[in-house]
Protein backbone atom coordinates (compact mmCIF):
# COMPACT_ATOMS: atom_id res chain seq x y z
CA UNK A 1 0.00 0.00 0.00
CA UNK A 2 1.35 3.42 -0.98
CA UNK A 3 0.07 6.90 -0.19
CA UNK A 4 0.97 10.02 -2.18
CA UNK A 5 -0.16 13.58 -1.48
CA UNK A 6 -0.62 16.42 -3.93
CA UNK A 7 -2.09 19.90 -3.29
CA UNK A 8 -4.76 21.00 -5.77
CA UNK A 9 -6.33 24.41 -5.12
CA UNK A 10 -7.59 24.28 -1.52
CA UNK A 11 -7.66 20.49 -1.38
CA UNK A 12 -5.17 17.81 -0.60
CA UNK A 13 -5.49 14.95 -3.04
CA UNK A 14 -4.33 11.79 -1.32
CA UNK A 15 -3.70 8.96 -3.77
CA UNK A 16 -3.90 5.48 -2.31
CA UNK A 17 -2.44 2.53 -4.20
CA UNK A 18 -2.44 -1.20 -3.62
CA UNK A 19 -4.48 -3.04 -0.97
CA UNK A 20 -5.66 -1.99 2.46
CA UNK A 21 -6.48 -4.88 4.76
CA UNK A 22 -6.19 -5.90 8.39
CA UNK A 23 -2.41 -6.18 8.04
CA UNK A 24 -1.76 -2.58 6.98
CA UNK A 25 -4.87 -0.56 7.90
CA UNK A 26 -3.14 0.95 10.94
CA UNK A 27 -0.23 2.10 8.73
CA UNK A 28 -2.73 3.76 6.39
CA UNK A 29 -4.35 5.46 9.37
CA UNK A 30 -0.99 6.81 10.61
CA UNK A 31 -0.28 8.25 7.17
CA UNK A 32 -3.69 9.91 7.08
CA UNK A 33 -3.62 11.46 10.56
CA UNK A 34 -1.44 14.53 9.78
CA UNK A 35 -3.69 15.47 6.86
CA UNK A 36 -6.90 14.87 8.80
CA UNK A 37 -5.77 17.32 11.47
CA UNK A 38 -5.84 20.10 8.85
CA UNK A 39 -9.15 19.06 7.34
CA UNK A 40 -11.18 21.80 9.05
CA UNK A 41 -13.70 24.44 8.13
CA UNK A 42 -10.81 26.90 7.76
CA UNK A 43 -8.35 24.36 6.36
CA UNK A 44 -7.86 21.90 3.53
CA UNK A 45 -10.44 19.63 2.04
CA UNK A 46 -9.36 16.04 1.38
CA UNK A 47 -9.98 14.08 -1.79
CA UNK A 48 -9.02 10.42 -1.55
CA UNK A 49 -7.97 9.43 -5.06
CA UNK A 50 -8.60 5.70 -5.23
CA UNK A 51 -7.51 5.11 -8.83
CA UNK A 52 -4.78 2.75 -7.70
CA UNK A 53 -6.64 1.09 -4.82
CA UNK A 54 -7.12 -2.56 -5.80
CA UNK A 55 -8.86 -3.84 -2.66
CA UNK A 56 -10.07 -2.60 0.69
CA UNK A 57 -11.14 -4.79 3.61
CA UNK A 58 -13.35 -3.96 6.57
CA UNK A 59 -10.28 -2.87 8.54
CA UNK A 60 -9.48 -0.34 5.81
CA UNK A 61 -13.06 0.84 5.59
CA UNK A 62 -13.02 1.43 9.34
CA UNK A 63 -10.18 3.94 8.77
CA UNK A 64 -12.33 5.64 6.12
CA UNK A 65 -15.10 5.91 8.72
CA UNK A 66 -12.74 7.39 11.31
CA UNK A 67 -11.52 9.89 8.72
CA UNK A 68 -15.06 10.93 7.72
CA UNK A 69 -16.13 11.37 11.35
CA UNK A 70 -13.06 13.40 12.26
CA UNK A 71 -13.31 15.65 9.20
CA UNK A 72 -16.99 16.34 9.80
CA UNK A 73 -16.46 17.00 13.50
CA UNK A 74 -13.91 19.63 12.53
CA UNK A 75 -16.19 21.16 9.89
CA UNK A 76 -13.95 19.84 7.11
CA UNK A 77 -14.85 18.22 3.81
CA UNK A 78 -13.69 14.82 2.59
CA UNK A 79 -14.66 12.76 -0.47
CA UNK A 80 -13.48 9.86 -2.56
CA UNK A 81 -12.87 9.80 -6.30
CA UNK A 82 -11.99 7.53 -9.21
CA UNK A 83 -12.75 4.23 -7.55
CA UNK A 84 -12.12 1.01 -9.40
CA UNK A 85 -15.28 -0.99 -10.05
CA UNK A 86 -14.42 -3.62 -7.42
CA UNK A 87 -13.76 -1.05 -4.70
CA UNK A 88 -16.95 0.80 -5.62
CA UNK A 89 -18.93 -2.43 -5.18
CA UNK A 90 -17.33 -3.01 -1.78
CA UNK A 91 -18.28 0.56 -0.82
CA UNK A 92 -21.88 -0.05 -1.83
CA UNK A 93 -22.23 -3.48 -0.18
CA UNK A 94 -20.79 -2.13 3.07
CA UNK A 95 -23.00 1.00 2.80
CA UNK A 96 -20.00 3.33 2.72
CA UNK A 97 -21.56 5.04 -0.30
CA UNK A 98 -23.93 6.51 2.31
CA UNK A 99 -20.95 7.86 4.28
CA UNK A 100 -18.83 9.37 1.49
CA UNK A 101 -19.52 11.61 -1.45
CA UNK A 102 -18.23 9.67 -4.45
CA UNK A 103 -16.92 11.45 -7.56
CA UNK A 104 -16.07 9.98 -10.92
CA UNK A 105 -12.89 12.05 -11.26
CA UNK A 106 -10.51 13.79 -8.91
CA UNK A 107 -11.04 17.07 -10.80
CA UNK A 108 -14.78 16.91 -10.12
CA UNK A 109 -14.16 16.19 -6.46
CA UNK A 110 -11.71 19.10 -6.04
CA UNK A 111 -14.13 21.46 -7.78
CA UNK A 112 -17.15 20.28 -5.78
CA UNK A 113 -15.41 20.54 -2.42
CA UNK A 114 -14.15 23.99 -3.42
CA UNK A 115 -17.69 25.13 -4.20
CA UNK A 116 -18.93 23.73 -0.87
CA UNK A 117 -16.18 25.66 0.91
CA UNK A 118 -17.22 28.89 -0.82
CA UNK A 119 -20.87 28.30 0.09
CA UNK A 120 -19.86 27.72 3.69
CA UNK A 121 -17.85 30.93 3.63
CA UNK A 122 -14.58 29.23 4.41
CA UNK B 1 -24.42 -33.90 10.37
CA UNK B 2 -27.41 -31.58 9.84
CA UNK B 3 -28.13 -28.12 11.17
CA UNK B 4 -31.72 -27.03 11.72
CA UNK B 5 -32.59 -23.41 12.46
CA UNK B 6 -35.48 -22.89 14.87
CA UNK B 7 -34.86 -19.20 15.48
CA UNK B 8 -32.70 -16.84 13.44
CA UNK B 9 -33.78 -13.31 14.43
CA UNK B 10 -31.54 -11.06 16.50
CA UNK B 11 -32.40 -9.15 19.66
CA UNK B 12 -36.17 -9.60 19.60
CA UNK B 13 -38.69 -11.87 17.84
CA UNK B 14 -40.14 -10.22 14.75
CA UNK B 15 -43.40 -11.88 13.65
CA UNK B 16 -44.60 -11.48 10.09
CA UNK B 17 -47.52 -9.06 9.86
CA UNK B 18 -50.74 -9.24 7.86
CA UNK B 19 -49.58 -6.29 5.77
CA UNK B 20 -46.37 -8.11 4.90
CA UNK B 21 -48.30 -11.25 3.91
CA UNK B 22 -50.60 -9.19 1.66
CA UNK B 23 -47.55 -7.72 -0.11
CA UNK B 24 -46.25 -11.26 -0.73
CA UNK B 25 -49.64 -12.43 -2.01
CA UNK B 26 -49.93 -9.48 -4.35
CA UNK B 27 -46.45 -10.14 -5.73
CA UNK B 28 -47.20 -13.85 -6.21
CA UNK B 29 -50.55 -13.18 -7.91
CA UNK B 30 -48.95 -10.61 -10.18
CA UNK B 31 -46.28 -13.10 -11.16
CA UNK B 32 -48.97 -15.75 -11.77
CA UNK B 33 -50.80 -13.74 -14.42
CA UNK B 34 -50.96 -15.61 -17.72
CA UNK B 35 -49.52 -18.74 -16.07
CA UNK B 36 -51.29 -22.10 -16.40
CA UNK B 37 -51.49 -23.31 -12.82
CA UNK B 38 -53.98 -26.11 -13.22
CA UNK B 39 -52.35 -28.84 -11.13
CA UNK B 40 -50.81 -28.95 -7.64
CA UNK B 41 -47.46 -29.81 -9.25
CA UNK B 42 -47.65 -26.76 -11.51
CA UNK B 43 -48.45 -24.59 -8.50
CA UNK B 44 -45.52 -26.08 -6.55
CA UNK B 45 -43.16 -25.44 -9.49
CA UNK B 46 -44.42 -21.87 -9.77
CA UNK B 47 -43.92 -21.23 -6.05
CA UNK B 48 -40.42 -22.72 -6.22
CA UNK B 49 -39.29 -20.20 -8.82
CA UNK B 50 -40.58 -17.18 -6.89
CA UNK B 51 -38.03 -15.12 -4.93
CA UNK B 52 -37.74 -16.41 -1.35
CA UNK B 53 -38.94 -13.04 -0.06
CA UNK B 54 -42.24 -13.73 -1.87
CA UNK B 55 -42.64 -17.49 -1.34
CA UNK B 56 -41.30 -17.60 2.20
CA UNK B 57 -39.99 -15.63 5.14
CA UNK B 58 -36.74 -15.53 7.05
CA UNK B 59 -38.86 -15.80 10.16
CA UNK B 60 -39.26 -14.14 13.45
CA UNK B 61 -38.07 -16.35 16.30
CA UNK B 62 -34.93 -15.47 18.21
CA UNK B 63 -31.78 -17.61 18.30
CA UNK B 64 -32.11 -21.38 18.55
CA UNK B 65 -30.12 -23.80 16.39
CA UNK B 66 -30.13 -27.60 16.48
CA UNK B 67 -27.19 -29.82 15.59
CA UNK B 68 -28.37 -33.23 14.41
CA UNK B 69 -26.30 -36.38 13.99
CA UNK B 70 -27.06 -39.96 13.08
CA UNK B 71 -26.83 -41.07 16.71
CA UNK B 72 -29.90 -39.15 17.79
CA UNK B 73 -28.26 -36.93 20.40
CA UNK B 74 -30.11 -33.69 21.13
CA UNK B 75 -27.85 -30.64 20.83
CA UNK B 76 -29.02 -27.04 20.76
CA UNK B 77 -27.31 -23.69 20.60
CA UNK B 78 -29.17 -21.05 22.60
CA UNK B 79 -32.73 -21.02 23.88
CA UNK B 80 -34.30 -18.05 22.15
CA UNK B 81 -37.97 -18.05 21.27
CA UNK B 82 -37.32 -20.69 18.57
CA UNK B 83 -36.84 -23.21 21.39
CA UNK B 84 -40.62 -23.26 21.90
CA UNK B 85 -41.28 -24.89 18.52
CA UNK B 86 -38.30 -27.22 18.99
CA UNK B 87 -39.74 -28.36 22.32
CA UNK B 88 -43.14 -28.93 20.75
CA UNK B 89 -41.53 -31.07 18.05
CA UNK B 90 -39.72 -33.14 20.70
CA UNK B 91 -43.02 -33.72 22.51
CA UNK B 92 -44.65 -34.80 19.25
CA UNK B 93 -41.73 -37.12 18.49
CA UNK B 94 -41.18 -38.74 21.90
CA UNK B 95 -44.35 -38.04 23.89
CA UNK B 96 -44.22 -37.64 27.65
CA UNK B 97 -43.08 -41.21 28.45
CA UNK B 98 -39.71 -41.49 26.70
CA UNK B 99 -37.16 -39.51 28.74
CA UNK B 100 -34.53 -37.74 26.65
CA UNK B 101 -31.25 -35.93 27.34
CA UNK B 102 -30.76 -32.48 25.87
CA UNK B 103 -27.44 -30.62 25.62
CA UNK B 104 -27.72 -26.85 25.25
CA UNK B 105 -24.77 -24.55 24.56
CA UNK B 106 -25.35 -20.96 25.58
CA UNK B 107 -23.64 -18.09 23.78
CA UNK B 108 -24.66 -15.78 26.61
CA UNK B 109 -27.66 -15.11 28.84
CA UNK B 110 -29.08 -12.01 27.15
CA UNK B 111 -32.85 -12.13 27.06
CA UNK B 112 -33.31 -13.00 23.39
CA UNK B 113 -31.14 -16.09 23.91
CA UNK B 114 -32.97 -17.48 26.96
CA UNK B 115 -36.56 -16.30 26.42
CA UNK B 116 -37.70 -19.62 24.92
CA UNK B 117 -36.85 -21.65 28.01
CA UNK B 118 -40.04 -20.93 30.01
CA UNK B 119 -41.93 -22.45 27.04
CA UNK B 120 -39.46 -25.28 26.42
CA UNK B 121 -41.67 -28.37 26.77
CA UNK B 122 -38.86 -30.83 27.64
CA UNK B 123 -38.31 -28.91 30.91
CA UNK B 124 -41.88 -29.78 31.96
CA UNK B 125 -41.53 -33.55 31.45
CA UNK B 126 -40.34 -35.65 34.40
CA UNK B 127 -37.41 -37.89 33.57
CA UNK B 128 -35.92 -35.57 30.97
CA UNK B 129 -32.37 -34.39 31.60
CA UNK B 130 -31.32 -30.96 30.36
CA UNK B 131 -27.66 -30.00 30.53
CA UNK B 132 -27.07 -26.31 29.92
CA UNK B 133 -23.42 -25.73 29.02
CA UNK B 134 -21.79 -22.32 29.08
CA UNK B 135 -18.84 -20.24 30.16
CA UNK B 136 -20.68 -17.55 32.14
CA UNK B 137 -20.58 -17.69 35.92
CA UNK B 138 -24.08 -16.25 36.19
CA UNK B 139 -25.84 -18.49 33.68
CA UNK B 140 -28.00 -20.39 36.18
CA UNK B 141 -28.95 -17.18 37.97
CA UNK B 142 -30.15 -15.68 34.68
CA UNK B 143 -32.41 -18.67 33.99
CA UNK B 144 -33.78 -18.67 37.54
CA UNK B 145 -34.44 -14.91 37.44
CA UNK B 146 -36.45 -15.30 34.23
CA UNK B 147 -38.69 -17.89 35.91
CA UNK B 148 -39.15 -15.88 39.09
CA UNK B 149 -42.16 -13.74 39.99
CA UNK B 150 -43.35 -11.40 38.65
CA UNK B 151 -41.83 -12.39 35.29
CA UNK B 152 -43.25 -15.93 35.01
CA UNK B 153 -45.79 -17.98 36.98
CA UNK B 154 -43.81 -21.26 37.16
CA UNK B 155 -40.77 -21.02 39.40
CA UNK B 156 -37.57 -22.68 38.18
CA UNK B 157 -37.65 -25.07 41.18
CA UNK B 158 -41.03 -26.38 40.04
CA UNK B 159 -39.73 -27.63 36.68
CA UNK B 160 -40.04 -31.45 36.68
CA UNK B 161 -37.06 -32.20 34.43
CA UNK B 162 -33.55 -32.56 35.81
CA UNK B 163 -31.73 -29.37 34.85
CA UNK B 164 -27.97 -29.08 35.27
CA UNK B 165 -25.62 -26.22 34.50
CA UNK B 166 -22.20 -27.23 33.21
CA UNK B 167 -19.35 -24.74 33.35
CA UNK B 168 -17.05 -24.72 30.32
CA UNK B 169 -13.74 -22.91 29.96
CA UNK B 170 -13.04 -20.71 26.93
CA UNK B 171 -10.30 -22.14 24.76
CA UNK B 172 -10.52 -25.55 26.43
CA UNK B 173 -12.04 -28.36 24.34
CA UNK B 174 -14.44 -30.81 25.93
CA UNK B 175 -16.00 -34.07 24.73
CA UNK B 176 -19.77 -33.66 25.06
CA UNK B 177 -22.44 -35.81 23.44
CA UNK B 178 -19.81 -37.24 21.14
CA UNK B 179 -18.69 -33.82 19.91
CA UNK B 180 -15.39 -32.10 20.48
CA UNK B 181 -16.67 -28.71 21.65
CA UNK B 182 -14.39 -25.68 21.91
CA UNK B 183 -15.70 -22.36 23.27
CA UNK B 184 -14.15 -19.00 22.37
CA UNK B 185 -14.61 -15.66 24.14
CA UNK B 186 -16.28 -13.03 21.92
CA UNK B 187 -16.66 -9.26 22.18
CA UNK B 188 -20.18 -8.48 23.45
CA UNK B 189 -21.66 -6.66 26.44
CA UNK B 190 -21.22 -9.06 29.36
CA UNK B 191 -19.18 -11.36 27.06
CA UNK B 192 -20.43 -14.03 24.71
CA UNK B 193 -18.93 -17.31 23.59
CA UNK B 194 -18.77 -19.00 20.22
CA UNK B 195 -18.64 -22.80 19.93
CA UNK B 196 -16.78 -24.99 17.50
CA UNK B 197 -18.34 -28.46 17.19
CA UNK B 198 -16.39 -31.31 15.58
CA UNK B 199 -17.55 -34.86 14.98
CA UNK B 200 -16.84 -37.58 12.40
CA UNK B 201 -14.75 -35.23 10.26
CA UNK B 202 -17.42 -32.49 10.14
CA UNK B 203 -17.25 -29.10 11.80
CA UNK B 204 -19.78 -26.37 12.50
CA UNK B 205 -19.04 -23.09 14.27
CA UNK B 206 -21.80 -21.20 16.08
CA UNK B 207 -20.61 -17.61 16.52
CA UNK B 208 -23.32 -15.11 17.27
CA UNK B 209 -23.50 -11.87 19.22
CA UNK B 210 -19.90 -11.14 18.45
CA UNK B 211 -18.39 -7.82 17.43
CA UNK B 212 -15.15 -8.04 15.50
CA UNK B 213 -12.38 -5.47 15.41
CA UNK B 214 -10.50 -6.46 12.30
CA UNK B 215 -7.95 -3.71 12.90
CA UNK B 216 -6.67 -6.00 15.66
CA UNK B 217 -4.65 -8.54 13.66
CA UNK B 218 -4.20 -10.94 16.57
CA UNK B 219 -7.97 -11.03 17.15
CA UNK B 220 -8.62 -11.55 13.45
CA UNK B 221 -6.13 -14.41 13.28
CA UNK B 222 -7.67 -15.99 16.41
CA UNK B 223 -11.13 -16.03 14.85
CA UNK B 224 -9.75 -17.28 11.54
CA UNK B 225 -8.19 -20.18 13.48
CA UNK B 226 -11.51 -20.79 15.28
CA UNK B 227 -13.33 -20.94 11.92
CA UNK B 228 -10.50 -22.88 10.19
CA UNK B 229 -11.79 -25.26 7.49
CA UNK B 230 -15.26 -25.34 9.06
CA UNK B 231 -17.99 -26.91 6.97
CA UNK B 232 -20.32 -24.19 8.21
CA UNK B 233 -19.90 -20.94 10.15
CA UNK B 234 -23.10 -19.52 11.65
CA UNK B 235 -22.27 -15.84 11.93
CA UNK B 236 -23.79 -12.72 13.47
CA UNK B 237 -24.32 -10.47 10.42
CA UNK B 238 -26.83 -8.13 12.01
CA UNK B 239 -25.57 -4.76 10.75
CA UNK B 240 -24.08 -3.21 7.65
CA UNK B 241 -20.35 -2.60 8.08
CA UNK B 242 -20.88 1.18 7.95
CA UNK B 243 -23.29 0.97 10.90
CA UNK B 244 -21.13 -1.54 12.80
CA UNK B 245 -18.11 0.79 12.79
CA UNK B 246 -20.01 4.01 13.46
CA UNK B 247 -23.40 4.52 15.14
CA UNK B 248 -23.58 0.88 16.29
CA UNK B 249 -19.97 0.49 17.36
CA UNK B 250 -19.78 -1.33 20.71
CA UNK B 251 -23.30 -2.70 20.28
CA UNK B 252 -21.75 -6.16 20.12
CA UNK B 253 -22.64 -7.33 16.63
CA UNK B 254 -21.01 -7.77 13.29
CA UNK B 255 -21.62 -7.52 9.56
CA UNK B 256 -21.82 -9.66 6.43
CA UNK B 257 -18.56 -8.10 5.20
CA UNK B 258 -16.54 -9.30 8.19
CA UNK B 259 -18.20 -12.71 7.99
CA UNK B 260 -16.97 -13.13 4.42
CA UNK B 261 -13.49 -11.91 5.27
CA UNK B 262 -13.05 -14.18 8.28
CA UNK B 263 -14.42 -17.23 6.47
CA UNK B 264 -12.17 -16.55 3.49
CA UNK B 265 -9.16 -16.24 5.80
CA UNK B 266 -10.21 -19.45 7.54
CA UNK B 267 -10.88 -21.49 4.42
CA UNK B 268 -14.41 -22.25 5.64
CA UNK B 269 -16.81 -23.90 3.19
CA UNK B 270 -20.09 -22.17 4.06
CA UNK B 271 -21.05 -18.92 5.76
CA UNK B 272 -24.55 -18.64 7.16
CA UNK B 273 -25.76 -15.10 7.90
CA UNK B 274 -27.57 -15.20 11.23
CA UNK B 275 -29.06 -13.03 14.01
CA UNK B 276 -31.00 -10.89 11.55
CA UNK B 277 -31.79 -7.31 12.47
CA UNK B 278 -35.47 -7.31 13.60
CA UNK B 279 -36.31 -4.16 11.64
CA UNK B 280 -35.31 -5.80 8.34
CA UNK B 281 -38.07 -7.31 6.22
CA UNK B 282 -37.71 -10.27 3.90
CA UNK B 283 -36.89 -8.18 0.83
CA UNK B 284 -34.07 -6.41 2.67
CA UNK B 285 -32.64 -9.67 4.04
CA UNK B 286 -32.78 -11.21 0.57
CA UNK B 287 -30.94 -8.18 -0.79
CA UNK B 288 -28.25 -8.54 1.88
CA UNK B 289 -27.83 -12.20 0.87
CA UNK B 290 -27.47 -11.23 -2.79
CA UNK B 291 -24.92 -8.52 -1.98
CA UNK B 292 -22.96 -10.85 0.28
CA UNK B 293 -22.76 -13.49 -2.45
CA UNK B 294 -21.52 -10.80 -4.82
CA UNK B 295 -18.88 -9.66 -2.31
CA UNK B 296 -17.66 -13.25 -1.96
CA UNK B 297 -17.48 -13.55 -5.73
CA UNK B 298 -15.46 -10.37 -6.34
CA UNK B 299 -13.07 -10.92 -3.42
CA UNK B 300 -12.59 -14.69 -3.87
CA UNK B 301 -8.98 -15.83 -3.70
CA UNK B 302 -9.24 -19.59 -3.53
CA UNK B 303 -12.08 -22.07 -3.20
CA UNK B 304 -15.60 -20.60 -3.32
CA UNK B 305 -17.33 -19.83 -0.04
CA UNK B 306 -21.02 -20.73 -0.15
CA UNK B 307 -23.18 -17.98 1.35
CA UNK B 308 -26.50 -18.86 3.00
CA UNK B 309 -28.92 -16.73 4.96
CA UNK B 310 -30.59 -18.51 7.87
CA UNK B 311 -34.37 -18.74 8.09
CA UNK B 312 -36.59 -20.40 10.64
CA UNK B 313 -36.99 -23.98 9.43
CA UNK B 314 -33.89 -24.10 7.24
CA UNK B 315 -31.99 -27.40 7.32
CA UNK B 316 -28.40 -27.56 6.10
CA UNK B 317 -26.74 -30.92 5.35
CA UNK B 318 -23.00 -30.95 6.02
Amino acid sequence: MEVGVERRENAKVIAVKGRIDHLNASVFHEQLIPHLQHCRSDGDSIVLDLTGLDYISSAGLRIFMIAAKQARAQGGRIAVAQMQALVQEIFEISHFHLVYEIFTTTDEAVAALGRQAETAGA
Amino acid sequence: MQIRFWGTRGSLPAPLTTDAIRVKLAAALTAAQNMKLETPAAIDDFIAQLPFSVSGTFGGDSSCVEIIDSEGTHVLCDLGSGARRYGTEMLRRYGPKQPQTYHVFMSHPHWDHIMGFPFFTPAFIPGNRILIHGCHDGLEAAFRRQHGAPSFPVDFNQLPASIEFVQLQPGVSADIAGYKVTPLLQRHAGDSYGYRFEKNGKCVVYSTDSEHRTENSAETEAFAAFFRNADLVIFDAMYSLADAVSVKEDWGHSSNIIGVELCQLAGAKRLCLFHHEPVFGDVQLEDILRQTRRLEEITRDGAPLEIISAWDGLVIDL
